[in-house]
């Protein structure tokens, strides 16, 4: 137990990260029945920028606390820069075009912020872990935890359970539910969906970019980040069914526990587990454990 | 054993509450040219969903020559003989009307050859008289997405003649056709039918039609079938005509 | 006749490096990359879009590796050996993936391609990691050759490969099962209402470009000498997603002439695009797709659905 527990505790960790990824692109998927290939893209930028302030923040002197003000200030900065202005040019030209062509422009724009990365922040990698090491660790039954960790765990529930109450308990949440259940429907009530659309889209930027931010401060951040990113959160959401949040949630938990188990038996298994479950989910529930060919729910 | 062609024993679907058929027994002897009649929402497409596997009953069978056939895939009831033409006609846009029907040749002579050419003698020789059947010859070469729509439903059941079934099944074949095109698009369906000696099932509205070539009627409402027999009987009888044609 | 152009473009390929030596190595290339790029046209002919067929490009490369470690040297049994391994992972993969259309069928194709990118790059003991592997020098019919010599055939045997290839596929395109890819793309119910089984149709496409990325795998690692793990990572299909949709799904000789153009710029640029050879790739996918709707073939075909309509 003493060493499964601390792994289990990693294993989480990191499947929190991956569900903001996930989650933000089933959202996503739900509203704009579109699903953006670049959207780990958003994740290593979100890192990038969250390790700038944050090094920025410390290398002026202020309180080192103020570094978690900052991940959430870059996620944010990713959030209005990019989401607004990528849903409106790209992605909107591809509503109501052929799926093939919608997969071509996402990805294209996964191969340009690839390289947009490598030409602005270099090959190297990039680190600024003064959050985790504010929160310290804390031993429990004579076991050190890393306390960021159980935090991201903390943290990821807590966005599942909030974006749940924004969609069922506020104005926005509403228009996004009938935009999803039936985007014509919704279309004559008068319910402005390009603004739908936009904010959505926006939001699933945020999140991914929220996860990027927080993982920056654990792993750091280097090229090829974006891919892991968006390969792992595909696998999450379509494991959980795509478009479903809870889905993404018990998914990423799923996966955060195949990886624990791949280390405790493989090693060399370990960054296959997820795609291992993703493998034996799919061909027993080809849409995924809360999904359906047809399913258009949050 | 029945020398029935098919056989519908007890077929019953429900989703929920609906009952979409509700035990349905039918028999479709060989060689009949049967319609099949009722309101909207009676359950006629269905029944056909149902021979065809696209949907599979919740209780009953239903036999192709007395060999069970409930609840196998579209796929496997068509290699069994079961053809099946659409309300809406379902063609390969991207090829000439000549080349949806040779791609129907070859599913019923032998699809697996990768190096055999789809367009070679054997096909076009098995195609072309169909089209001519069809009067659809002078089209061959056209993209099916320039035909009009009777021309579309005329190629539609080209391609479900194709592959030689022992049964058709048509799902409102004349809707969507103008009247002056009726007629003659069934008349020259009739011919064909007779010519390459298929029992056919069709769903149909206009009772005209009916009147004129089917040779028995079943008369479906709310899932059941309320009256069976011969069209001149059928369609005289009151209550048909009030719950079916509307007439009062 | 239709066949001229592309017979003065062989005679070019086959002559020009006799006066420039240096181009024979660039021809091999892109004609490697011209099979890859075939094996992902095939799919697009279903309008199917695998964001990860360099997986198979990179299978054919280290499968080349490992045979000349294994004393397998000769050039012909290599070829078949490599289009054997690929053909049947092929067929594994498509078994999972023929089963998805659209989106999912990419995406699992680059979750595919990305677990056999982090094993190769892992498998330190075995692949040598990042760092790659030596392909042992060929030989022919038994022979060993001078380097020169390798080259040589390197380029003709490409060459005829190409020719003899591209026939085979052409003869496929034109049969039965090749014209159902285009008959899933445009009304699969239809097709499984004939009687003809959809997957199969798709599991054959899938094997049969599988093989062809293999080939064009096993062809870069015999020229270069060297595989790495990046021939395989998702960027390099992106390459050839590019080069196939530029090249247009309908013809075979498209990949291939997208593949020179593509490697005609590569040389050319090099210097000035080295670091970011990936955005050039992007932009020039959006250009086609924004302003070469015929390059996109039988894709844009489904045409331009008014908007909220989207399947």
């Amino acid at each position: 137990m003493s060493i499964v527990l601390p792994l289990l505790v990693d294993g989480l960790a990191e499947a929190a990260l991956i569900f903001f990824v996930a989650v933000g692109l089933t959202l996503v998927f739900s509203v704009l029945r579109i699903l953006n290939v670049a959207h780990g893209s958003f994740y290593s930028i979100g890192a990038y920028v969250a390790v700038l302030l944050g090094t920025w923040v410390i290398g002026r002197g202020y309180a080192p606390a103020l570094t978690f003000l900052s991940m959430l200030l870059a996620a944010a900065l990713v959030a209005v820069v990019l989401g607004p202005a990528i849903e409106r040019s790209f992605v909107r030209w591809t509503y109501g075009r052929p799926e093939a062509v919608q997969i071509l422009v996402t990805f294209a724009l996964f191969l340009i912020f690839e390289d947009l990365q490598k030409l602005a922040f270099g090959v190297q990698p990039y680190s600024q872990d003064a959050p985790m090491q504010l929160l310290g660790v804390s031993s429990i039954a004579g076991v050190v935890y890393l306390n960021y960790s159980i935090a991201l765990i903390v943290l990821a529930v807590a966005v599942a359970a909030g974006l749940r109450l924004l969609l069922a308990r506020t104005r926005f949440g509403k228009l996004v539910t009938a935009v999803v259940a039936d985007r014509e429907v919704a279309q004559t009530l008068g319910i402005n969906t390009e603004r739908v659309f936009v904010s959505a889209f926006t939001l699933g930027v945020f999140l991914a970019a929220l996860g990027g931010a927080l993982a920056s401060a654990t792993s750091g951040v280097a090229p090829g980040l974006g891919a892991e990113a968006i390969v792992l959160g595909f696998a999450v959401a379509a494991i959980g069914g795509l478009g479903q949040i809870e889905g993404a949630l018990l998914a990423a938990v799923i996966v955060g526990i195949s990886r624990v188990v791949a280390i405790y038996f493989m090693p060399e298994l370990q960054p296959v587990a997820p795609y291992l479950v993703m493998l034996t989910v799919l061909l027993v529930r080809p849409f995924g454990l809360f999904g359906s060919p047809a399913m258009r729910r949050l | 054993m029945s020398a029935a062609l098919l056989s519908a024993a007890g077929v019953t679907l429900s989703f929920g509450g609906v009952r979409a058929a509700d035990g349905v027994d039918v028999e479709v002897d060989t060689g009949e040219f049967l319609a099949i009649i009722g309101p909207n929402g009676s359950g006629k497409t269905t029944f056909l969903n149902l021979c065809t596997g696209y949907l599979r009953p919740t209780a009953g069978s239903i036999r192709l020559e007395g060999r069970d056939i409930t609840g196998l895939s579209p796929r496997a009831i068509a290699r069994l003989g079961i053809a099946r033409a659409f309300q809406i006609p379902q063609l390969f846009a991207e090829h000439s009307l000549l080349e949806n029907v040779m791609l129907a040749v070859a599913a019923e002579q032998g699809f697996w050859r990768p190096l055999r050419p789809l367009d070679r003698p054997a096909h076009r020789k098995a195609a072309l008289p169909l089209l001519e059947l069809m009067k659809l010859d002078e089209h061959a070469e056209r993209a099916v997405s320039e035909l009009s729509e009777g021309i579309r439903k005329l190629a539609d059941i080209a391609l479900a003649l194709a592959l030689r079934p022992k049964l058709l099944l048509l799902d409102e074949p004349t809707s969507g056709v103008s009247n002056a095109e009726k007629f003659a698009l069934v008349e020259t369906l009739a011919a064909a039918l007779h010519n390459e000696n298929v029992t056919a099932v069709f769903v149909e509205h206009d009772m005209e039609v009916v009147r004129s070539y089917a040779d028995r009627v079943l008369v479906w409402d709310q899932g059941r079938i309320v009256a069976d027999g011969p069209p001149n009987a059928i369609l005289s009888d009151p209550r048909v005509l009030q719950n079916v044609v509307g007439v009062t | 006749m239709q066949l001229i152009p592309y017979a003065v473009a062989m005679a070019g390929i086959a002559t020009l490096p006799l006066a420039f030596p240096w181009l024979s190595f660039l021809f091999v290339l892109a004609i490697a990359m011209g099979f890859a790029a075939l094996g992902v046209a095939l799919l697009l002919r279903a309008g199917l879009i695998s964001i990860g067929h360099a997986m198979f490009y990179g299978l054919g490369a280290y499968a080349t590796a490992f045979l000349t470690r294994w004393g397998v040297t000769d050039l012909m049994l290599l070829l078949v050996g490599t289009a054997a391994i690929s053909a049947v992972a092929g067929t594994l993969v498509g078994a999972f993936v023929v089963r998805y259309r659209a989106i999912f069928f990419a995406m699992l194709n680059l979750a595919v391609s990305m677990v056999f990118f982090t094993l190769v790059s892992k498998l330190y003991a075995l692949t040598g990691g990042s760092d790659g592997m030596r392909v042992g020098a060929p030989t022919l019919f038994g022979r060993a050759y001078s380097r020169a010599v390798i080259e040589a055939v390197l380029l003709y045997g490409s060459l005829a490969l190409l020719v003899v290839v591209g026939f085979l596929v052409h003869r496929y395109l034109q049969s039965s099962m090749g014209q159902a890819l285009s008959a899933v793309h445009t009304n699969e119910i239809r097709l499984a209402y004939l009687g003809v089984s959809v997957r199969a149709v798709l599991l054959a496409a899938y094997a049969a470009s599988a093989a062809l990325a293999g080939i064009g795998g096993f062809l870069a690692a015999v020229a270069i000498g060297h595989v790495v793990p990046e021939m395989t990572y998702w960027t390099a299909s992106g390459q050839l997603v590019l080069v196939a949709v530029l090249g247009g799904a309908g013809t075979v000789a498209g990949p291939f002439i997208g593949a020179f153009f593509l490697e005609a710029v590569r040389s050319l640029a090099a210097g000035y695009l080295a670091e970011s050879w990936n955005l050039v790739i992007g932009v020039a996918l959006l250009v086609v797709i924004f302003f070469l709707p015929g390059g996109l073939h039988g894709l844009m075909h489904a045409g331009f659905v008014p908007r909220g309509r989207a399947a």
